[in-house]
């Protein structure tokens, strides 16, 4: 049904509609909404046969996860950022015990600085911890995605998180397409898990294993995920089919076709990019956009393909790794490598800790990458002046403070340059 | 006694002892309340194989709760097992010693997993089947303490049993919050002015569960296994969050010799230094009276642990670990008699 709703509502809706049996999560923001509408559909009978378990930690969440899903419940639960890294621990075990959890990530920077506001930080922190990674675009494929996460999860027995910008998605209200219940009970059958912990059929799980088999293990998790690669555009094609929607699969692509450069980009920001794309393209500029939309299993291939033709690409990351660069851009240059003409690959790192993306900004970067020599990372819009003048104090001064607080005072006499 | 506290008493109101030992004969007791070892009907959940040390405390503690835990269920048991030796020495494929549904997660977080187990059964309305959860001392009195605090305040259908051989055993004998004072381990070790571990405030882990209000809090100990049995099958009578603190000596961590396991464990007891009691809905309902009062010398003396209390002859510190024991034996009327729960 359509509706004009705020994002976090019809996510929680797709979630309920995807009969979760356990929920147990922790309150954070941005992702405090989705997980207090579910909590209401429990209470009301909205949603049934559901356990909803309020819990003393992010940690406790994922753990009371991870032993719901061992017992062969469906179970979901949410978080971002702190709450993210506060459960660390558990995202591990959970991929490596091969439990289909479904998990929101209301993306969001991590501190400090503590900030709330929204970037791909906390995702990035597990992108190595073995669990499936998948980037809404819209409110639209957020309600999307979770209905097909389930699937996947459970088809490969390994848990996913689908990861929906924070603030920019989760509270802004568009105009969603909430499936039936009939709808979703057809695209997604009932859980049944490939292991599970009863009495009546008493196992272990979770054994010691040492180096005689730890390495066996690890490839048949990386095996699972590269089945999920296969499985990714199956089930996109199915739920076209069934909801008559893109939603989902590896990668889009937007207006690549004989584009001379190619931006690749995760998450909300794709929409700003693609209005910035006809624009350029209305004045001449070759130009198109890949939507990465499974960014673990990273689709290599797939993304070679998008590519191959164009003679720039630029990566836009909404984080970064400090000391090394933008994630994202490491794993394009990856995927890349060893490729014949491959294009040139540029990094910008944008919109951090909430910073707007603006559209005026992203056409002069990428008007830049075009003519202009690029070295390393570039950050949009960074405020030169504020940091030259940090780093002249530190450098001047063996006490120079707090840099957050020392740029807080900055600022507020000189704001950030549009 | 009363009709009321009658109840409560421990089953075993036995004064044999054979010569000697701190033993109570099998011959001298009644064919109901001798102890089994090996009978057809025994579920025997953690079979030979494990990989404990000789004489270890928890590998018995845990044997013993396992079986009267699967008795009590009729075998619908679901065991979650935190992070420490008894998961390590009882699961190195292909010896795996559980024969019982057993899933381990990771250090802190047992008592999180057990909830979400039984939240498991309660959605597929497999009431019948019952959920144990359980720890080292560290993983339940320390790293995690607050996964088990929200179990408790939940009030969460599971039965957390703590194996405390007050230290971080599996990882080489560090101090946790449940190593008594002056004990050496690896990280308080027996140099400087103040050897071995502080005098702290301690943590009583079985009263702060009490302070939960929890339906069941028992302290038990490895020096009386029927008492354990009795503990277990009684929790299980309860739905709701109950937790048991077992004392498990551990030969390796304390110094001590394999064979001295149950003799310490007794002595710990019958000194004041480890109290047993129980408590429903907050409330103490019995304490196990001290038999045959030791002095605490004779349980530190048997233990490497204490050496360097004994090599320059530490009064003052002595002094006060006596104190700590009188103190319990006054808080938990240890010595009252018999009756005067
Ligand atoms: C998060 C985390 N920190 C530390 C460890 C290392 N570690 C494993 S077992 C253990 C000690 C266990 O002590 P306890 O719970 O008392 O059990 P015991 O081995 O004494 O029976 C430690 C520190 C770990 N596995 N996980
Ligand atoms: S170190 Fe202690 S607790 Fe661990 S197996 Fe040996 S005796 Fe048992
Ligand atoms: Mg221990």
């Amino acid at each position: 049904m359509l509706k004009q709703v705020e994002g976090s509502i019809s996510t929680a809706e797709a979630i309920g509609l995807c009969r979760p049996e356990v929920i147990c999560a922790y309150p954070i923001t941005p992702q405090t909404h989705i997980v207090e509408g579910l909590g209401r559909m429990v209470r009301t009978g909205e949603v049934k046969n559901c356990e909803f378990i309020n819990v003393e930690s992010e940690f406790g969440a994922l753990s009371a996860c991870i032993g719901s899903s061992a017992a062969g419940a469906r179970t979901y639960t949410a978080t971002s950022s702190q709450g993210l890294l506060f459960m660390a621990e558990a995202v591990y075990n959970a991929s490596g015990m091969g439990l289909p959890i479904v998990m929101t990530l209301g993306t969001r920077a991590i501190g400090a600085p503590i900030n709330i506001w929204n970037d791909h930080s906390d995702a990035m922190s597990m992108r190595d911890a073995g669990w499936l990674q998948m980037f809404a675009e819209t409110n639209q494929e957020s309600v999307d995605l979770h209905i097909q996460a389930f699937r996947l999860a459970e088809a490969v027995s390994m848990p996913i998180m689908v990861c929906v910008d924070g603030f920019i998605l989760t509270h802004a209200v568009e105009r969603v397409d909430v499936p039936t219940q009939a709808e979703v009970d057809a695209f997604l059958p009932p859980y049944d898990p490939v292991q599970v912990v009863d009495p009546k059929e008493p196992i272990s799980i979770g054994a010691m294993v040492g180096p005689d088999a730890f390495t066996e293990v690890k490839y048949l998790q990386n095996y699972k995920l590269d089945l999920a690669l296969k499985l990714i555009p199956e089930l996109a094609r199915e739920f076209k089919k069934k909801f008559d929607r893109d939603s989902g699969g590896l990668l889009r692509t937007y207006r690549t076709e004989d584009a001379d450069m190619v931006v690749v980009a995760m998450g909300s920001v794709n929409g700003t990019i693609k209005d910035v794309i006809d624009e350029m393209r209305a004045d001449g500029f070759s130009i198109g956009l890949v939507t990465l939309v499974s960014y673990r299993p990273f689709p290599a291939e797939e993304l070679r393909k998008a590519l191959s033709g164009c003679k720039q690409t630029v990566v836009v990351d909404r984080s970064f790794a400090i000391g090394m660069g933008g994630q994202l851009a490491a794993d394009v240059d990856h995927a890349l490598r060893n490729v014949d003409r491959a294009p040139q690959a540029l990094s910008v790192i944008a919109g951090l800790g909430g910073r707007p993306v603006s559209r005026a900004s992203l056409r002069g970067i990428f008007r830049k990458a075009k003519t202009e020599p690029w070295e390393g990372m570039h950050f949009l819009d960074l405020n030169q002046k504020i940091v030259a003048t940090e780093v002249e104090h530190m450098s001047s001064k063996r006490r120079s403070g707090p840099i957050a607080e020392n740029l807080l005072r900055r600022v507020s006499v000189a704001p950030v340059a549009e | 006694m009363n009709d009321a506290t009658k109840e409560m008493e421990p089953t075993q109101k036995l004064k044999f002892y054979q010569k000697g030992t701190f033993t109570v004969g099998n011959r001298l007791v009644s064919e109901a309340d001798r102890t089994v070892q090996a009978s057809i009907d025994r579920s025997n959940a953690i079979t030979c194989g494990h990989r404990g040390c000789q004489g270890c405390g928890e590998a018995l503690g845990a044997r013993y709760v396992v079986d009267a835990a699967m008795r009590a269920t009729n075998n619908n048991l679901i065991v979650v097992n935190a992070t420490g030796c008894l998961e390590v020495f009882t699961t190195p494929y292909p010896e795996t010693s559980w024969q019982v549904a057993w899933v381990h997660s990771l250090f802190g977080n047992a008592a999180a997993v057990g909830t979400g187990v039984a939240a498991a059964m309660r959605v597929k309305g497999r009431s019948e089947v019952r959920i144990l959860a359980q720890g080292g001392d560290g993983g339940s009195t320390d790293i995690g303490f607050g996964c088990l605090s929200g179990m408790f305040e939940r009030n969460d259908d599971v039965l957390y049993v703590c194996y405390d051989n007050e230290g971080y055993m599996n990882t080489g004998v560090q101090r946790s919050s449940a190593t008594p004072p002056a004990a050496r381990t690896a990280t308080t070790d027996a140099v400087g002015d103040e050897p071995g571990n502080v005098f702290g405030t301690g943590k009583s882990v079985p009263k702060i569960a009490m302070a939960h209000g929890i339906p069941y809090v028992a302290i038990a100990s490895v020096a009386d296994l029927h008492d354990l049995e009795r503990k277990v099958t009684k929790a299980m009578g309860f739905h709701g969050a109950r937790y048991i603190h077992v004392q498990v000596p551990c030969p390796l961590g304390w110094g001590s010799a394999s064979h001295d396991t149950i003799r310490l464990a007794r002595l710990a007891v019958e000194s004041g230094v480890f109290p047993i009691f129980e408590a429903e809905y907050g409330v103490i309902t019995g304490s196990r009276k001290i038999r045959n009062r030791v002095p605490v010398v004779e349980y530190l003396k048997l233990q490497k642990r204490y050496a360097h209390l004994f090599k320059n002859g530490d009064a003052p510190r002595l002094e006060r670990l006596q104190k700590l024991a009188d103190r319990n034996i006054a808080e938990f009327n240890l010595l009252a008699h018999e009756g005067n729960v």
